[in-house]
This record gives C-alpha cells, structure tokens and sequence, in this order.
C-alpha cells in the first residue's frame, strides 16, 4: 500500500518531487499568508476584551500547532528512515529542524509580546508557553547532535533516534508541564480557555495556519534539495544537473 | 544467560569495583551541589523544606549526567563494544544487562546517601519515604533513556556537554512527578498517582530503551 | 555457495565514495591478503564484512544467506580483530579473555587458556593489568582470541602491528596452519606477508576520489 512511496527513497526522485512541490507550496504559503495576514489585522473585529492586542494570535497560534506538528513529521520521517532505511527520510527530518525550531522561537516570542499586555510581565510561566520552551530545548538538541558529526549519514541516523525520544517525550511534557502549573497556581487563566471563537476571527486564523503550514513545507523542500544536492555532490546525476544549470546561464 | 551473568554482568562489576573513585566523584558532586542551596538560599528549615525535594532531584539528575559516559564510553573506545556485539549475545539484552550494572554502582550509593540528604534538607519522615519511592522508580529510567543519548554520542570526541544538552528537557517530566510527589507526601496528600505515572515511563523505557540503545550503538559503530 | 560472499558493496564514508559495487567471495582454504592505500576503505570493508557497519547498498551474504537472519551463526564461526584490541585496559590478559570468551559462549579449560598464554609468550603477564603491558604484549592477548575460539572466518585488520619478528613468524605460521585446516583468513597489513603464511590471493583497493 505504501509501494507509491518507496521511489522516492532515491535520492534523484526525491529531488525531482521536491522541484516540482516547491512552486506550489510557495504559492499558497504566500497567498495564505498575504490574505489572512491582512484579514486578522486589519478586518477581523476586535476582542471585546482584550482589544486589538488579541491579534496576535494570528502568528502566535499557528506558529506554535505547526512548531509542535514539524516535531512530530521529524520523528515520523525518522521512523521511515530507520525501518525502510531510506537515506532522504533522514535529509527530510533534518531539512525540517531549524525552520522547526524557528516556528517554536516565533510562538515563544509572540507569546512573551502578548504576555505583557495581558499578564504584565514578559515571561510567565505559563503551560503552554513552558512546554514550548521544551520543546525549543528538544529541537536544539536533535540540530547539535547532527552537527556534532562529521559523517552526515551517521548524524542523520543519531539525530533521528533523538527526534524519536523526544516525540515519546513531547506528549508527557506537555502534560506534565500543565498538571506542575495547575499545582502551583502560577499563572492566571489560560489565554484559549473562551469558550468559542467568532468565524470573523477564525477564518483568517485558519488561513495562516494553512499559509504557516505551507510555508514550512517550501522551506523543508528547498532545504532538502540543497541537502540532497551537497550530500551527492560527487555523483553523475548531480553533476549531470549543475551542468544544465550552468549551460542555460550561458546561453542566456 | 551465562554469556550474560560471566561475560557482562560480572565484567562491568569487576571493572566499577576497580574504578572506585570514578563511581565516588558524582556522589560528592551530588553533595556538594546539596550543600550550596542552603548557603546560596539561607538556612531557614521551612525553605529548605519548601525546595528540598527539588533540589535533590535536580542534583541527581546533574550528577547522574557526570557519570553516564561511564556505560560505554571506555567499552567503545578499546574495542570492547565492537567484541561484544560480534560475540551473539542479542545486543538488546547486552545493553540492558549493562545499564543494569550502571544502576547498580552508580544509583544504589545514592539511594544509601539518600537520608543524610534529607536531613540535610530538613525533609519529614513522610516526604523521605516519598523520595526513596521515587529514586527507586526515576532512577532506572534516568539510566535508560540516559543510555541511549549516551550510545548516541558515544563516537563523539566531546560528546559530555552535547550528553547534558540532550538528556535534561526529557528527564524534565520525571523531576515534575517525582518532586510533585514529596511535596504532596509534605502535605499528607496521597501521591500514589505521580508514583504510578513514574512507573508507567519506567515501563515503556524497559520495553522500549533497549532496543533504542542497541540501535544507537550499532549507528556509532558505523 | 558457501562461504563469505559480498555482493555489490558500495561504501560511502563522509560524502566519499570508498568503493563501489564490489563483489568477491572469502571461501574455506584461502587467505586473502587485502592491499591498499591509507583510506582505501580496507578497514571500512573488513568492517562491513564483520556487520558492525552496515554498507550503503549491496549485501553481504553468509552461506547464501544474507547476514543479518544468520548472525547467531556466523558470529560462532567469526573472529574479528580491529585497530582496537577490545582489551580493558584496568582488567588483566586472564580477566580480559575470560570475560570474552564467556561472552562468546564458550568454554575453554584454565589449562587451555594457560597453553596459549604460554605460546604467545605471555606466561607471567597474565595477571597484569592490561594498560601495564607494552604495545606488542597488548596485542598478543588480543591474538590469543585465534587460538581460544575454534571459528572458520578470522577478519584482521592489521593483526601484525606492533609485533616482532618472533610474534610475525608465529601468527604468520598460525595463518598457514589455519588455512590448510579449512580455515578462511581476509588481512591487511602494511608490511608485505611472507612465504610462511602460504598461498594468498592478493586483493587490491584502490584510493578514489
């Protein structure tokens, strides 16, 4: 049932895919995000509470769903790599942590931006925001793992046993990190506990959550054909291509 | 199951019994980190019973990631680990038998250092019981899952500091439980609930590390 | 067919292509004798050979088989020996030994083990602390594995180093012995191996890059 995939575990067809997903993911990402961007800011209404400092969560809530969801594509990726042993599910894993990491750094920052408004103080330790702290721990542990190798197939493999662990992690952390701050009563209440959102307010959210989601996936495939491309340097399809390349800038 | 018992088993205690001094200097650092809170944060008894249980927990955790390199750094860097998985044994079995050794000569102690910590702390009767409860239970897991990083970074030329990186954010749910634990023991609250989550992470670290453990190492031979 | 067979090896090491699509066979009765420049991939291949690393594609097959359903069986009939002796520096020759051979599972009488040491010309070593030896004693007792554990295939990465010339003649004697007795020997070495060890095919790898 899986058999459509397995062609892909050659570098080559990896590579091709990529090329042809890119353009498309772009696109949407950027009109997702144009559109919904502009929407949440400026048209959709104002919270009746907190005024126009709600908008954030036009960054904040889908940086913070995708930071958790890339985490969880790593380890599924790690996963195919180990049983199939395919070489690209490695590159794909590890194309996806820094951009990753940086979905985490963004809930983190807006989060602390929205925090001061609301709560008074730029941190607070709050659940959410604490297990994304974590959860910018694990994916800076996965990114210095695979950097502290010098064979990249090794670190690819290391790295994915380490995204494996961590997703074993990822849920228990959550919860546990919510069970220690209803214990110590330290933050007041959740910011998503309103009982429901106005489809005014929801339709833009849901847009950038698509546009976000789309523009990881350009990125993650961008940076896997430069992974494929550095990592295959030395073989003839490779060499074959940045001929072509080379050729049809000098034509021009 | 003699391959085990005479060939790891008795081989990793033989060699900690040689190394003494090397199993001995977490423990100090240990009780040393425990002597710094009360003179950093001030002796007051209800303060140092207000963090007690966290600081034990966190200094265990930090001094555990001083000796964990110990499980297969020295095997991997003389040969003995590449012997020993072209020896047959099931690597999955080696490895556990070896963590198992590792809990024995590194957390046994701190289990026996345990109460002089707690006074130290000025810890209750029933928060100590609660504390041994959860160092029996956390402590075999902080040697799982640490034995995986551990196979990770094994090949590495610095792999202490990047060890420490990887291992604390997993070990933070553990320190959650285990500490909520004491605390709930301070109050007389049951805590049975946080022992029984401990046990169910101990579990899926049996049933699953070993396998991790293997497979790490098999990457770091490659 | 019997024996050792590599099928189609291709190693890739940091981003370099060691070889590629390499097939030979390693049969009972032949030592071969594995030639190369430093960074050939002599030790990747042996490596590969033993199952520590896993090749980048291609396979190595055991008795038709290929390794990974039959590494119970194989790893009784294999010796492997690399740049690292596996000997605990803190642990004696005896102690070392000992637990190696109890991992291995296999059961060797005291006397035995005394035989060897006595040829090996470690008899009085042997309760010394490895690390306490000198480079060559070292690799003697990581040698004594050739004689402890009756096995056909014997995998050496550089066995000769650090050996003199008595420790070259008996390992190389040691080698001729084996093959004649149905044994199979795949080494490398930097030094040339002389006529003592016998007839060897020479395989040659060549530095790519």
């Amino acid at each position: 049932m899986w058999k459509w995939l397995h062609p892909y575990a050659k570098t080559e067809n990896a590579y091709q895919l990529c090329k042809t997903l890119q353009p498309y993911f772009w696109g949407v990402a950027v009109v997702a995000l144009v559109v919904g961007t502009i929407w949440g800011l400026a048209f959709a209404p104002q919270d009746y509470q907190q005024g126009d400092s709600f908008r954030i969560i036009y960054i904040h809530v889908p940086s913070a769903i995708l930071s958790m969801s890339t985490y969880v594509a790593m380890a599924v990726a790690a996963l195919v790599g180990m049983v199939w042993q395919w070489r690209t599910a490695f590159m794909a894993m590890i194309a996806m942590a820094p951009i990753g990491a940086v979905m985490t750094f963004i809930a983190l920052f807006t989060g602390a931006a929205w925090g001061k408004p609301m709560w008074g103080a730029w941190w607070v330790w709050d659940a959410r925001l604490t297990s994304e702290l974590i959860l910018l721990f694990l994916y800076l542990g996965v990114i210095a793992l695979y950097s502290a190798f010098e064979d990249k197939q090794q670190a690819g493999k290391a790295a994915g046993v380490m995204a494996l662990v961590g997703v074993v992690n990822v849920p228990i952390i959550h919860y546990s990190v919510e069970w220690w701050n209803t214990l110590h009563q330290g933050a007041t209440i959740s910011k998503f506990d309103k009982p429901s959102i106005a489809p005014e307010m929801l339709w833009p959210l849901l847009l950038n959550l698509l546009g976000f989601a789309a523009f990881i996936a350009a990125v993650t495939v961008m940076r896997l054909r430069n992974e494929i491309v550095r990592r295959e340097i030395q073989r003839p399809w490779v060499v074959e291509l940045a001929q072509q390349e080379l050729g049809g800038r000098n034509a021009v | 199951m003699n391959a085990l018992l005479n060939g790891v088993f008795k081989r990793d205690l033989a060699l900690a019994y040689r190394q003494k001094s090397e199993l001995v200097q977490p423990l100090m650092f240990l009780l040393m980190v425990v002597t710094l809170f009360p003179l950093g944060i001030g002796p007051g008894p209800e303060t140092l019973q207000r963090i007690g249980p966290g600081v034990i927990w966190i200094a265990a955790i930090l001094s555990s990631l001083l000796g964990m390199e110990r499980l297969f750094r020295e095997d991997f860097l003389d040969g003995s680990l590449e012997q020993m998985m072209l020896s047959g044994i099931p690597l999955f079995l080696a490895v556990g038998v070896k963590v198992l050794c590792h809990w024995l000569v590194s957390f046994v102690p701190l289990l026996l250092m345990s109460p002089l910590l707690a006074m130290f702390l000025n810890l209750t009767f029933d928060m100590y019981v609660a504390l041994v409860a959860t160092l029996l239970l956390g402590t075999p897991l902080l040697s799982l899952v640490g034995a995986i990083a551990v196979g990770l970074t094994v090949g590495l030329q610095r792999g202490g500091l990047l060890l420490a990186l990887l291992l604390i954010p997993v070990f933070i749910p553990l320190l959650i439980f285990a500490t909520s634990a004491v605390d709930s023991a301070a109050l007389q609250l049951p805590y049975r609930a946080q022992l029984a989550i401990i046990g169910a992470m101990l579990m899926l670290a049996l049933a699953t590390a070993p396998f991790a453990i293997g497979y790490s190492l098999k990457v770091s031979q490659n | 067919m019997s024996g050792l067979v590599a099928d189609n090896l291709t190693c890739i090491k940091q981003d370099r292509v060691l070889f590629d699509q390499l097939s030979f066979s390693l049969l009972p009765g032949e030592l071969v004798y594995l030639r190369g420049p430093n960074g050939a991939g002599k030790t990747s291949l042996l490596r590969i050979l033993t199952g520590l690393s896993q090749p980048e594609s291609g396979q190595v097959l055991f008795h038709s088989e290929p390794l990974n359903s039959v590494y119970r069986d194989y790893s009784t009939q294999l010796v492997y020996l690399g740049h690292k002796a596996g000997l605990n520096g803190g642990l004696t020759a005896l102690e070392n030994l000992t637990f190696w051979l109890a991992q291995s599972q296999l059961l060797v009488s005291t006397s035995r083990l005394y035989e060897v040491l006595e040829l090996l010309g470690l008899v009085g070593l042997e309760d010394v602390a490895v690390r306490y030896l000198s480079a060559g004693q070292q690799r003697r007792v990581a040698l004594a594995r050739l004689w402890l554990k009756p096995s056909v295939y014997w995998l050496l990465d550089e066995p000769f180093t650090a050996l003199d010339t008595s420790g070259i003649a008996l390992l190389e004697d040691t080698f001729n012995n084996h093959v004649r007795n149905g044994g199979a020997i795949m080494c490398t070495s930097h030094q040339p191996l002389s006529e003592r060890a016998g007839p060897l095919r020479c395989m040659d790898l060549e530095y790519r890059f």
